[in-house]
């Protein structure tokens, strides 16, 4: 079947889609954008977290079809991806913060941890402790024990609300 | 020119916490790890496996699943073209089963089509003929008369000994235990995936995640029947190892389909494929024995330990080196017997998990510490303080541990941190059972525990340990930039950031450019043991170190005078004077060494008494940790995990922080929650929907000590960092858990049914 939908602010449209196949799947192997990640499949790990007419989905668990004529908005349209010139200021006050504070390891955790934060931010630019954990608690990472995570998203807050 | 003014150090190098060199790209999604590769030719490979622990292959029928329309092969053993055959230590493990299989989850076929759900649907057409085998499930009976032999040597893969001392040692106070540790899965996000892209000429280049290029390479390259040559592999981006990327998975499988369909060819497993696509860490049993004087010190101690292997070998003899030889952790005992094996089962392979063989063992040992301490009534801190090693001390092998080893020191540093105010108000959020609502806070018994551990660094027993670096010092736009290639695999923990630093204090320049990871320079060893910072940083100075002696003879020649150093990026004469910068001297051409560097070499322990200088260097950690028990329904909190750890010199002390608590964490995870489920057999719990591991909830706030003890022997000082972290704060879990609740709890995972006695 063919799918059109705007993503990171672009119309596309996708053809061949098989109809079982998730919107993670159509984004990262029909329209080149892999960011959103892979990592269980299931609606576990949050990997693969993108917004959905601005609500933050486990595009795993999304079918490919349900984003007919939907926006969606991967990690990639969050900021430092329209060009390659390395220039810091591109990036979002959320992703300059994961790397500042060391939240990056192997970084599979990392884009869904990102589009996660983002919306949590949006939402309550003052999140106390217990507050980030709980929006964060959908997102598993293995490698950092989530301490600098817990940085990232306090600093990201504070450069947001300055 | 000659001028006298001082050079500037260079920033970003060692001791800095220079940002890693692929942040951005990690943040932005544009990073490609293994599972994001694409070609646009490519197809899709799947794995059929075995749905029997063991069992006779008596047919396969590939005609159903070869109709499929989009399908381009299906493959079995009768396909391999080389040595059916691949493994770490043992070559025991077929690329394919042939004939028979030994384990629920084992490769039996493969299918290469234009989508991955029509590889699938293809696969499940192959008809299998099986006949099933009586299973060995029960590694406590692998070594009985009438067990099941899971191969034809036998089901024992390694057994060691250790004798020291009096053979039939006493003493006033004795306690025992017998300790169980469950299946821990490593749980890297990133999945088993990777491209085999053939060259059209026979061989083939594979893009793949793993910790250790070249001895997959070897591998690869003995089942397709191929040179070295041609069998080329690129470190693609991995998401996380942990040791469960030692052995191969989908490699050669990938590489099979794409020399046979001519194709490249993509690979990526599910997590439910991952559960069974590589090695977990050893389950244990073991029954250990102190005996001590009334004064707490220990006169001797003896153990048991019994790894269940899983039906291949991978790494378990390794493990069982390190459970005997490092099984009675980081203590100062005159007399030992350690009887350590390793078994085949029909279980799931174990092999490689972070700490190898010292978690497992750390439980049993500190759990016995303080069974020690209660019953001559002394403190828990006080009584490791006094029999922990000490710089000097021999261990249970009869090594002289020739640097520090800070067991009171650090054990002491956890007792004095802060510890979390007691509950004040009741806030769901951190209590056991959070939001769930299972408790206002009744029933709940807050608990306190401590362990210390030490770790081998580094590949032991006789290994040749080495790692290779290639560095290039050349102008680029008129300035000095180095280039450094190894084979190391970065895996997360931040060895490309590593890498640049050395670079840049060796040679004085800013811009370090890491090449990509590949097979056209020597082996980097594997990304395991804590060895990288150590060993393929030891190459990577020693490189620098030649490129710095090369330029200095290029300079003395260009110069015509001699006695000069490098300062910098400035040439430098013996009074001082600055006589040229780098750029004059590099102004010809770049200047290129490649250095083969090894540690000291380590020796085979002797057969019979388990005495040898097993391992090159030992690194030590202690964790305290505080919990609280909602003693009525099992569930635990921790509420804080704080550390304390020589590292010897941080190369970059905020990687280090973020090495300890990610370490701590999946010791935490072991301690509580972490368990593959394995029934007559069958793995009953393969998503991570009844697989937890922890998430930000669980975790708590951590205080984390850093101690610097250069070890003279090491580069710069270093001492492995990855592992200790996970040996001592799963058991430190545990402790405090029993604290709380007085219970014994002999087996980990703690659950919650074993924490309410019912």
């Amino acid at each position: 079947m063919r799918i059109a939908l705007t993503v990171n602010g672009a119309r596309r449209e996708v053809d061949d889609v098989w109809e079982g196949e998730s919107l993670l799947y159509a984004l990262r192997e029909r329209m080149g954008l892999a960011g959103a990640k892979n990592a269980c499949e299931q609606g576990e790990c949050g990997s693969c977290t993108v917004y959905l007419d601005g609500l933050p989905v486990c595009s795993c668990l999304v079918a490919a079809g349900q984003a007919q004529d939907r926006e969606v908005t991967t990690v990639e349209g969050l900021g430092g991806s329209s060009e390659d010139s390395g220039d810091e200021a591109e990036l979002d006050p959320v992703q300059q913060a994961f790397v500042r504070c060391g939240a990056v390891q192997c970084g599979f955790c990392t884009p869904g941890l990102v589009v996660t934060t983002h919306d949590l931010i949006r939402r309550n630019p003052e999140p106390s402790d217990p507050e980030i954990r709980e929006a964060l608690a959908g997102n598993l990472c293995r490698c950092t024990g989530y301490e600098k995570i817990l940085d990232a998203v306090r600093s990201a807050a504070a450069e947001v609300r300055s | 020119m000659t001028t006298t003014e001082t050079s500037t150090r260079t920033s970003g190098g060692i001791g800095e916490s220079p940002l890693r060199p692929d942040g951005r790209l990690k943040v932005t999604g544009r990073f490609a790890y293994s599972s994001d590769l694409w070609h646009e030719d490519m197809v899709w490979g799947v794995t059929l496996r075995s749905p029997h622990p063991h069992a006779r292959i008596v047919a396969i029928d590939t005609t159903a699943a070869l109709a499929v329309p989009g399908v381009d092969a299906v493959l079995t053993a009768a396909d391999v073209p080389g040595r059916n055959a691949t493994g770490l230590e043992h070559q025991d493990t077929p690329a394919l089963a042939d004939e028979v299989v030994r384990y629920e989850g084992e490769p039996v076929a493969l299918v290469a089509a234009d989508h991955p759900e029509t590889a699938r649907r293809a696969a499940a057409r192959i008809v299998v003929t099986y006949e099933e085998l009586p299973a060995l499930t029960d590694p406590r009976r692998a070594l009985d008369e009438d067990a099941p032999q899971v191969h034809a040597q036998g089901n024992l893969v390694r057994e060691m000994h250790i004798r020291r001392g009096d053979p039939e040692p006493t003493a006033p106070v004795v306690v025992s235990l017998e300790f169980e540790v469950g299946m821990q899965d490593q749980a890297f996000l990133g999945p088993e995936s990777g491209l085999a892209i053939p060259d059209g000429e026979g061989g083939l280049d594979l893009h793949v995640a793993t910790q250790w290029l070249h001895v997959d390479q070897q591998q690869i390259q003995g089942v397709l029947g191929l040179g070295p040559e041609q069998v080329r592999l690129h470190l693609a981006g991995v998401g996380g190892a942990f040791g469960g990327r030692e052995d191969l998975s989908m490699h050669v499988h990938a590489s099979l389909l794409a020399l046979h369909t001519g194709r490249p060819v993509k690979m990526s497993y599910s997590r439910e494929e991952s559960f069974f696509g590589h090695v977990h860490r050893h389950p244990a049993w073991l029954r250990y024995e102190f005996g001590a004087d009334h004064d707490g010190r220990l006169r001797y101690a003896s153990a048991d330990i019994l790894f269940d292997g899983g039906a291949y070998a991978s790494s378990t003899g390794a493990v069982v080196g390190n459970g005997g030889t490092l099984g009675l952790g980081p203590y100062a005992i005159p007399n030992v017997r350690v009887d350590a094996r390793g078994v085949y089962t029909n279980n799931p392979p174990c092999g490689a998990m972070r700490g190898f063989g010292c978690v497992q063992a750390a439980f049993a040992h500190e759990a016995l510490m303080d069974e020690l301490a209660d019953r001559l009534g002394m403190d828990r801190v006080a009584i490791r303080a006094l029999n922990g090693m000490r710089e000097g001390d021999r261990n249970i092998t009869g090594q002289v541990i020739d640097s520090a080893a800070p067991v009171a020191e650090l054990i002491g540093i956890v007792r004095d941190l802060p510890l979390p105010a007691p509950r004040a108000e009741v806030d769901l959020r951190e209590l056991p059972g959070g939001v769930s609502n299972t408790t206002h806070g009744e029933g709940v018994v807050r608990g306190v525990g401590y362990a210390v551990t030490y770790k081998n660094v580094g590949f032991s027993e006789g290994f040749d340990d080495y790692s290779t670096a290639r560095v290039r010092l050349e102008l680029t736009g008129g300035e000095p930039v180095a280039t450094v290639h190894t084979a190391a695999a970065e895996v997360g923990q931040g060895l490309i950031t590593v890498e640049q630093q050395i670079c840049r204090t060796e040679l004085g320049v800013e811009r370090v450019v890491v090449h990509p990871k590949d097979t056209t320079v020597g082996s980097g060893g594997s990304t395991s043991a804590s060895r990288q910072t150590y060993v393929t940083g030891g190459a990577v100075k020693a490189a620098c170190e030649a490129v710095r002696t090369t330029v200095l003879a290029r300079a003395t020649e260009l110069l015509g005078r001699t006695g000069l150093h490098l300062d910098g990026d400035k040439v430098v004469s013996a009074t001082g004077e600055v006589v040229a910068g780098l750029a004059e001297v590099l102004a010809d051409g770049g200047v290129e060494e490649t250095v083969e560097w090894r540690h000291r070499p380590t020796h085979p322990i002797d057969p019979e008494t388990g005495q040898g200088d097993a391992h090159v260097q030992y690194a030590f950690s202690a964790h305290r940790a505080v919990v609280d028990v909602d003693v009525e329904l099992g569930l635990v909190k921790v509420v804080a995990l704080d550390t304390a750890q020589d590292v010897g010199k941080a190369i970059n002390p905020d990687a280090v922080v973020g090495q300890i608590h990610g370490g701590s964490a999946q010791g935490m995870g072991l301690a509580l929650m972490e368990e593959i489920v394995v029934t007559d057999g069958h793995v009953r719990n393969p998503s991570f929907t009844d697989y937890l591991i922890p998430t930000i909830l669980d975790m708590p706030p951590m205080q984390v000590e850093v101690l610097e003890y250069a070890d003279p022997h090491a580069p710069y000082g270093v001492r492995g960092v990855g592992e200790p972290p996970t040996i001592s704060s799963g058991p430190a879990v545990a402790a405090a858990v029993r604290a709380a609740t007085g219970k014994a709890l002999r087996r980990v995972p703690l659950r919650p049914e074993a924490i309410t006695g019912v």
